[in-house]
């Protein structure tokens, strides 16, 4: 429970967000048929769509980074496929 | 012998694995995900095929920490045999105790159909299939698409680890792959359902020859 933050306390949380994407060599089909429906509206010159997704949380003020990259490697971003970014914001 | 079938949230063919397991002898217990021990003296754990939390996140991954997770680890650790299809075979990826991902299905459409399959590395699920053999089952899945590097799909040739493989790439699987065995070839983790082609009136019998050698090796030892 420590990374909930407090209802009452404003100030008490920290805003993170994180990317998850495929890695670099993984085939990405939902990017490609993204890209070949952005080329079937007439934009021109898309050469590549990766897709991926944004997990924002509220986290107590002052979680260390390292806890979040925790949270990405066991749970958030599967590393066999996945890469991950993570914002403080 | 004894079995256990996992059911989490979501899980469909739960009570479909529990059948077949039934009729090939296997004395069965339902396990519900929070619980954190199996049940005593369990040969066997299925992990069924399913949406497991809706899919939610990735296909399988919330499944993997669930509770009961860390007994099925320990039983697979003991030597204990653990077989996962379709979602249960993508919990057995996200758990890590079987290498690679799936991934969404190449085609990126949901593939409900019967294919093609061969058998190929020697285990207690493939020993009632020819290595030559053709043998048909259905795929219903949407994220059945095999991934891993390079490097693991060598060494799972190497060491004879791939259990199945399509006769003809549905879901856009690296190197045709439908199924793999972990190391002590104990763990096997497939998505085409050999529990839905087990009995005449599923109109194909091909999966209960897993199900009677898996209960007569498990019986045997």
């Amino acid at each position: 429970m420590r990374f909930l933050p407090s209802k009452t306390s404003k100030g008490m949380i920290m805003k993170v967000r994180v990317h998850v994407m495929l890695k670099d060599g993984v085939l990405d089909p939902q990017g490609e048929a993204v890209r070949h429906a952005l080329g079937a509206l007439g934009f021109d010159g898309v050469g590549s769509v990766r897709q991926g997704k944004v997990i924002e949380m509220d986290l107590a003020d002052g979680t260390p980074e390292s806890t979040v990259a925790e949270m990405c490697e066991k749970l958030l971003a599967n590393t066999v496929i996945e890469s991950y970014r993570i914002e403080v914001l | 012998m004894k079995a256990a079938v996992i059911v989490f949230p979501g899980s469909n063919c739960d009570r479909d694995l529990a059948v077949a397991f039934e009729k090939a002898g296997l004395q069965v217990q339902m396990v519900w995900h929070k619980d954190t021990d199996l049940p005593a003296g369990i040969d066997l754990v299925g992990i069924p095929g399913g949406f497991s939390f809706g899919d939610y996140l990735r296909c399988g991954a919330i499944a993997a920490n669930a509770p009961i997770v860390g007994a099925v680890k320990a039983h697979a650790d003991r030597g204990g045999y653990v077989l996962g299809i379709c979602n249960g075979f993508q919990v057995l990826t996200e758990t890590g105790l079987l290498p690679g991902a799936l991934l969404r299905n190449a085609g990126l459409k949901y593939i409900c159909r019967t294919i093609g399959l061969r058998a190929e590395g020697a285990s207690v699920y493939t020993q009632g299939y020819g290595r030559d053999t053709e043998f048909a089952l259905p795929i219903a899945h949407h994220d059945g698409n095999y991934f891993a590097d390079e490097a693991t799909l060598d060494m799972l040739e190497q060491e004879d680890r791939v259990a199945f493989r399509y006769t003809d790439n549905p879901n856009g699987s690296a190197r045709d792959i439908a199924g793999v065995l972990s190391a002590n070839r104990r763990v096997l983790g497939m998505m085409p359902h050999p529990e839905r082609a087990s009995e005449a009136a599923h109109g194909n019998e091909d999966g209960a020859r897993l199900f009677a050698h898996l209960a007569e090796a498990l019986t045997a030892a």
